[in-house]
This record gives structure tokens, C-alpha cells and sequence, in this order.
């Protein structure tokens, strides 16, 4: 990426050398896309083979705590679409604002995303040693609706049924096997985006740091550009992300 | 530099109309459409991500040449996602699952 906006040897003007820049990133993205793209792919074919196990794992995701984090990452997507206009119409004061929320709501997500995880941690539903499906409603907390947990017990009882209806010991055992599948899809897709958004807010720290100096307006913000598509790829992958680990199984509960 | 630059009255409509599709999506996964929830949920994913890349990222405004790359990338994802889909949907259902008494078996051993 060309850092000073004076116009290289190899392009004819400004504008070829910043559509250039951007056809680069796309080029990226789409690399991207295929990356993600496996990882899609590895839990569709996974649902297919163990669809109640996979039911019974999103189930027991926090869908509060999921939507608030889609909201928050579609409005930092909002303050980064401003923060692109910002630099385009030379506004040099409202610039480093926009890029600084973009970075606050990253921030908020991936905090979110603590509170999430520690859950997951609490509930035994880490993939390994400890893993356990009924650890929850067998170990109530004391912050704990009755009613949810009545639902899940509900909820893994029938799929002890379509497991093994001859057998609950067998079942359970094969339920706790292919839930860990859903579980390490979970943790690694949504840790593979976390890792994403830290990316993302290195790349908004390092722009914010040149915006704060002035260096952005109408004739150069390609960086600011680029930066925001790579932050709205990344609120893509998390809408795919929600619909899938979150939403598609509600109604079976 | 001729670039477009996309008004902030249009990066609001898409700001409302993503936390819409939000809020639909989420309606739509609390009731049982049968085997329609998960072609609405995918529906729904897909228009906002389309609005995020047409708006948000200017692939409305970019040049012709980007916008090729933007669709090829749909087009390597969906012969990724069919052809895969294509084998794994057509064999037995039985074939590289593991049934209950597999994993006892394992897990026991």
C-alpha cells in the first residue's frame, strides 16, 4: 500500500493507483472468502451427519448475548462506512471520532465475546476431559432461570430418544461425542473471527494514529479504505456466523 | 480524483435495514417453519451481507474489474460448497457417521 499518496511510476494517475490498491484487498478478501468458506463447509457436512447433536449444541449458545454482539458489529461497520466518508469529504476533525468508535464497538464485541466463552468454560462445554452436556442442569448456578434449564433437561432427554431409544447410557455417550463436534466448530470459527477483529483493531489503531496527524483527505485515503473493507469482511463473516451457530436450531427446542 | 462518494444519508438506510434483517432473523428462528428456518435464516444472512458489500464497501461504484473479482469469489465459494455438498449428500446416510454404539465402544476401549 502506498503510504504517502504521491503517485508511483508505474500508474498513469491517482485514481488508477487507488483502484489498484483496492483490487489488491479484494483479491485478498476472496482468499478470505475461501477460507472461511472450508470452515462453513466442515460444519454443514457435520450438521448433516449429527443434526440433533448439533440442535441440542446451539440450543444452549446465549442468543442474547449473540444478537447484542451482531448489533454492536453492524454499527461499528456504520461508524467505519463514516469514517471512510469522513476522509473522502477531507473532514480531518470528525475522522479520528468515527475510527475511534469503530475501534470502541470492536472492543465491545470481543468483550462480549469474554463474557461468552468464560460461560461456555463455566458450563463444561469446552471440548476435552470435562466436556459434559448435562453438567448445567445437573449443577445449577444460583443466577440460574428454572425454567431454561427445565427446557434443556427437556430438550437433551428427547435426544437421548432419537439417538439410542434403547439404550440412554450409549446415547449420552454418543450425544456428548458429537455435541464436542458442534462445540470445536464453535470455538474455532468464532475464535478464528475473534482473531480477526484483533487484526481489524490493529489496523484501526495504525490509521487512527496518522488520521490524529492530519494525513487523510480527499486526495489520499486509500488506507482508510482498505481497512474498512477488510472490517466489513469481517462483519460478514459474522452475520453467516450468527444465522448458523446461533439461530438455525431455536425452533427445535 | 473522480472517486464516488457515497452519501451518509445512504449509509444510514443500510445501518436500518441491517438491524432490521437483525431483528427479523431473529423472529423467524423462534417459530418452526419446518425445513424453511434454515432457508430463511440463509436468505435473510445473505441480503444484509450483499448490502454490506454493495453499500459498505462500494461494489456498486467500484470499476467493472473489481466487481468481476467480487462475484468470482461467490462463484469459487458455490463450487466449493455444491460439489462437496454433492458427494456427502448423495452416499448412504449411515457412511462416515458415527453411530451411538461406535462411540461407547471407542470411548469404553
Amino acid at each position: 500500500m502506498h503510504r504517502t499518496g504521491e503517485l508511483y511510476g508505474q500508474f498513469e494517475t491517482l485514481e488508477q493507483q487507488k483502484d489498484s490498491a483496492t483490487l489488491g484487498m479484494w483479491v485478498f478478501l476472496v482468499t478470505e472468502v475461501l477460507f472461511f468458506g472450508g470452515l462453513f463447509l466442515t460444519y454443514a457436512v457435520n450438521r448433516h451427519f449429527y443434526f440433533t447433536a448439533f440442535g441440542v449444541g446451539g440450543n444452549m449458545l446465549d442468543l442474547t448475548l449473540g444478537a447484542t454482539n451482531t448489533v454492536v458489529l453492524i454499527a461499528s461497520s456504520f461508524t467505519m462506512a463514516m469514517s471512510v466518508w469522513s476522509a473522502q469529504t477531507s473532514r480531518k476533525k470528525l475522522l479520528p471520532v468515527f475510527l475511534l468508535l469503530t475501534l470502541v464497538l470492536g472492543g465491545v464485541f470481543l468483550g462480549i465475546k469474554y463474557v461468552e466463552y468464560k460461560q461456555k468454560f463455566d458450563h463444561h462445554l469446552v471440548p476435552g476431559q470435562s466436556f459434559d452436556l448435562t453438567y448445567r442442569m445437573n449443577h445449577p448456578a444460583p443466577g440460574d432461570d428454572p425454567k431454561e434449564l427445565a427446557a434443556e433437561r427437556r430438550e437433551i432427554e428427547e435426544a437421548l430418544l432419537t439417538e439410542d431409544p434403547a439404550n440412554p447410557q450409549v446415547a449420552l455417550v454418543a450425544l456428548n461425542a458429537h455435541a464436542q463436534l458442534y462445540f470445536s466448530l464453535y470455538f474455532g470459527m468464532t475464535g478464528l473471527h475473534a482473531l480477526h477483529m484483533f487484526v481489524g483493531a490493529g489496523l484501526l489503531i495504525w490509521v487512527l494514529k496518522d488520521s490524529l496527524k492530519g494525513r487523510f483527505s480527499a486526495s489520499y485515503n486509500t488506507p482508510i479504505e482498505i481497512v474498512g473493507l477488510y472490517w466489513h469482511f469481517v462483519d460478514i463473516v459474522w452475520i453467516y456466523l450468527f444465522a448458523l451457530l446461533y439461530l438455525i436450531n431455536r425452533h427445535l427446542g | 480524483m473522480s472517486e464516488h462518494v457515497v452519501s451518509p444519508k445512504i449509509y444510514v438506510v443500510i445501518l436500518f435495514a441491517l438491524l432490521l434483517g437483525t431483528f427479523l432473523t431473529v423472529e423467524a428462528a423462534m417459530r418452526d417453519f419446518g425445513p424453511w428456518n434454515i432457508v430463511i435464516a440463509l436468505a435473510i444472512a445473505t441480503t444484509k451481507a450483499i448490502l454490506v458489500v454493495l453499500y459498505f464497501m462500494h461494489a456498486r461504484y467500484s470499476p467493472k474489474r473489481t466487481q468481476l473479482v467480487i462475484i468470482c469469489s461467490a462463484f469459487w465459494l458455490a463450487i466449493l460448497l455444491a460439489l462437496t455438498a454433492s458427494d456427502y449428500m448423495t452416499r448412504s446416510p449411515r457412511v462416515g457417521r458415527l453411530t451411538p454404539s461406535a462411540v461407547s465402544h471407542v470411548s469404553q476401549a
